[in-house]
């Protein structure tokens, strides 16, 4: 049962800003409230003021600038209206697959991807796969505005660098760089993810030789993880471990094979994510799991580059 | 600076317009009504079950212009100017929607307390998706859950109504 609240309705962000300023802790911003309205109705969290910034103009659209290949997205773009939008489908395909694996269709009918990073639940894929694209978030307050890596925004499960009176409005999101591909893939059970990994790759287009994707060098990648651990972070570490190998070197035998610098990777990746035991496996198990799904995103993320002539993974 | 609300005035509530099932309903809400309560408790459409209550289990599956929500965690107030869809409002003229009428052909229930969720999530996917294949079925229903009779049945009845009608009503 949801208690009482008064529901405030701004046409600006400047309002929504000043409402938050006016009533401090006891506003919160309701942007799908398919995260919040679940904490409210357990009694986890009370507010006596809603601040919707979905009536709010202009927040709930999606543009693409294609001289420099960047991305807005208003903060109550909902997952299905990422999922579907034609921008995102040509120019982000992988963000466009990812959001449409998001929980369930209800949720993504209604959630917002603004709501989404900032209630900062763990257990969340867009947190983790936009970490791919180096994303920045738009954020306006009674100090003005700033921009902000995304990766500052949560500083833990349900805790971002948001003051009471901020309003994340736009997520802004690069292109990857030409020739980089990117998959993400998750595992868990039904709409909570256990973990996700995402992970982008650039081979280098000479050093193959015209021998095919095996002998292909790294020239450039990301990994990112997220949903195990209190937060989604890349993983420096295992970006660097993997540059500059080969394809052969860290896929032996393409799918099957045992590589042992993938495996090193892997294990970075899974200590990281720093999991978090609970109902749905030990940190041991959800570590381990990284490093398999880590190397499978790193498969598909290769896959999904334009089909390349004799290439064994196009 | 703590606002402490313990009586809620009239004047908080939200005038709203919507379409329940092709019906005009016009009322003020108290913001924190959710649309499943305004269905069942305001309006007596009891199609709707709490479930879960936690937009996991698909059990309160009304659409909202066409589109699937969980109506647990949905306030009834987003749904001004909206056209809402329950299970009620499927039969037409005593006949009784092609989703409903394959659904007992194919036997694809046995409690039937996750049907109408069932009914109203098949129905968004076939408006977008006539013809869905058994993939496309599975993958889009599977935040609706039923705990009696496993998906074999109310897969294969989604997707009879999908091959007999084309498009659902």
């Amino acid at each position: 049962m949801l208690r009482p609240f008064k529901l405030h309705e701004p046409t600006s962000v400047d309002d929504a800003v000043s409402l938050l300023g006016r009533f401090g802790e006891e506003a919160k911003v309701y942007c799908g409230g398919t995260e919040l309205l679940l904490a409210m109705k357990e009694g986890l969290l009370r507010y006596s003021h809603l601040v919707n910034i979905k009536t709010i103009p202009g927040l709930d659209e999606v543009g693409y600038d294609q001289g420099s290949g960047l991305l807005t997205i208003g903060a109550t773009v909902t997952h299905t209206a990422l999922e579907h939008s034609p921008q995102i489908q040509s120019h982000f395909p992988m963000i466009a697959e990812a959001e449409g694996n998001v929980a369930n269709v209800r949720v993504r009918n209604v959630g917002t991807i603004g709501g989404n990073l900032c209630f900062s639940e763990p257990h969340s894929d867009p947190g983790a796969f936009l970490l791919l694209f180096d994303t920045q978030v738009e954020i306006q307050g009674s100090g003005g505005q700033r921009t902000i890596p995304l990766a500052e925004l949560t500083l833990g499960p349900f805790e971002t660098c948001l003051e009471d009176d901020e309003v994340l409005t736009t997520i802004l999101v690069p292109q990857l760089p030409q020739g980089m591909t990117g998959a993400y893939l998750k595992f868990g059970y039904h709409a909570r993810p256990t973990l996700g990994v995402g992970v982008s790759v650039r081979l280098d287009p000479t050093s193959s030789d015209g021998q095919g994707t095996e002998r292909a060098v790294v020239a450039e990648v990301r990994v990112a993880v997220g949903s195990a651990g209190p937060k989604a972070v890349r993983v420096a570490e295992a970006e660097q471990l993997l540059m500059g190998k080969t394809v052969a070197e860290l896929l032996p035998g393409l799918n099957g094979g045992e590589s042992s610098t993938m495996d090193e990777a892997g294990r970075m990746a899974g200590q990281a994510a720093d999991a978090m035991e609970d109902i749905h496996g030990s940190a041991e198990y959800k570590e381990h799991m990284i490093g398999v799904f880590l190397k499978r995103a790193f498969v598909k993320a290769i896959k999904n580059r334009q089909p390349t002539s004799q290439s064994p993974l196009s | 600076m703590a606002i402490n609300e313990t009586q809620r005035p009239d004047i908080d509530r939200i005038p709203v317009n919507m379409t329940v099932n092709g019906r005009t309903v016009t009322d003020n809400l108290p913001p924190e009504l959710t649309l499943l309560d305004f269905l069942r408790d305001w309006l007596g459409l009891k199609g709707a079950k709490r479930s879960c209550d936690l937009q996991v289990c698909g059990a309160c599956t009304v659409l909202v212009n066409g589109k699937a929500v969980s109506s647990c965690t949905f306030l009834a107030f987003e749904a001004r100017n909206a056209e809402v869809t329950t299970i009620e409002g499927l039969a037409q003229g005593g006949e009784l929607h092609p989703l409903q009428q394959s659904f007992i052909d194919n036997a694809a229930f046995q409690c039937g307390f996750c049907t109408p969720g069932m009914i109203m999530a098949a129905k968004s996917l076939l408006d977008q998706t006539p013809h869905p294949n058994e993939e496309e079925i599975r993958i889009y229903m599977k935040g609706n859950i039923c705990r009696c009779t496993g998906y074999k049945k109310i897969v294969e009845a989604i997707g009879g109504a999908g091959s007999r009608t084309g498009t659902s009503g």
